[in-house]
């Protein structure tokens, strides 16, 4: 189990970086789609249905939304110089991440084994979950009942999302 | 944007239906099986995506289907907040009190709150992604003409 998911999560980062190198940014968006449909494949080994098919969905629609734009542009990347500022950049960003590196290492020194135990306020929300919502899907109990507040929040995100878009990508205005 | 070919077409008329169909399925028995609101929605607004990229834009009069999609977004959170604000008056003075009648475990028509829940924020992602589909589509063409 943990050998197939570290197999799947290679795949994910040779897509990931194959999608930073492609010249072609057509490859690039389908190298991309690579990611996605490997975390979808992970959701599903770790048994969460319902992740799985959120990711699905979702990875479909943003893989036809990009190839539609990549096909109606260029699909030719822009290069810039490689000078004096990149290397420092660059270097912060290694230095940046070998600390991150250093400090997630101490961090799950400190973690259950994978897969085994729960953390203590999902035992309150797994203990008779059906009873308080009446819902027999677990999931939907906690988002819906017990992280409301969460599940507002989002809904406003996305409705927040919509007004951006829609006011940066009107030219003229409605009559 | 301009259509696909005849084959495209006919396809796309036999599925839509059934995409649409399958998307109010997980979000109706989203408290039963996995899935809900966020999955069913986008999986309505591909039914639409699908129609229009195999259609193209010359026939369907996009403008007023995104002034259609945005009021129905909109609705879907403010009835959202509203059921949610019905928990301070009935449920205990509590916010998102699930104040109705549970019923079964498993049956359709169960848990209260939380299948109108479902269905409002399936209707809002739904006419959110297709909002910011038609969007971009609307600003192609207004940059075309």
């Amino acid at each position: 189990m943990e050998l197939t998911i570290s197999v799947i999560v290679g795949f994910m980062i040779l897509g990931a970086i194959y999608a930073i190198h492609a010249r072609d940014i057509l490859s690039a968006v389908i190298a991309g789609g690579i990611v996605g449909y490997s975390l979808v494949i992970c959701f599903l080994l770790i048994k969460a249905p319902d992740l799985a098919i959120v990711q699905i969905v979702v990875e479909t629609i943003t893989l036809i939304i990009m190839i539609a734009v990549v096909l109606d542009s260029s699909r030719t990347e822009a290069y810039g110089r490689f000078d004096g500022q990149a290397y420092a950049t660059a270097g912060a960003a290694l230095v940046i991440l070998l600390i991150l590196f250093w400090l997630f290492r101490h961090a799950s020194a400190s973690l259950d084994h994978f897969g085994e135990g729960t953390l203590r306020m999902s035992d309150a929300y797994i203990n008779g979950a059906v009873e308080k919502t009446g819902s027999v899907n677990l999931v939907t109990g906690v988002i819906f009942d017990f992280r409301g507040y969460d599940t507002l929040g989002e809904a406003t995100v996305l409705v927040t999302a919509v007004l951006g878009v829609l006011t940066i990508l009107r030219i003229r205005g409605r009559k | 944007m301009k259509g696909m070919t005849i084959i495209v077409k006919k396809t796309t008329q036999l599925i839509a239906g059934m995409i649409f169909l399958y998307g109010i399925y997980i979000i109706l028995h989203g408290h039963l099986t996995p899935g809900g609101g966020f999955a069913g929605g986008i999986i309505l607004a591909g039914s639409f995506i699908l129609l229009i990229l195999a259609y193209g834009s010359d026939f369907l009069i996009l403008v007023r289907k995104e002034s259609g999609s945005t009021i129905y977004e909109n609705l879907g959170v403010l009835v959202f907040l509203f059921l949610a604000l019905t928990g301070l008056l009935f449920g205990g003075r509590i916010f998102f009190a699930n104040w109705l009648p549970h019923g079964t475990p498993g049956e359709l028509i169960s848990a209260g709150f939380l299948p109108l829940y479902n269905i409002c924020v399936g209707i809002e992602v739904a006419a959110s992604i297709l909002s910011i589909f038609l969007a971009l589509i609307i600003f192609k063409e207004e940059i075309l003409k």
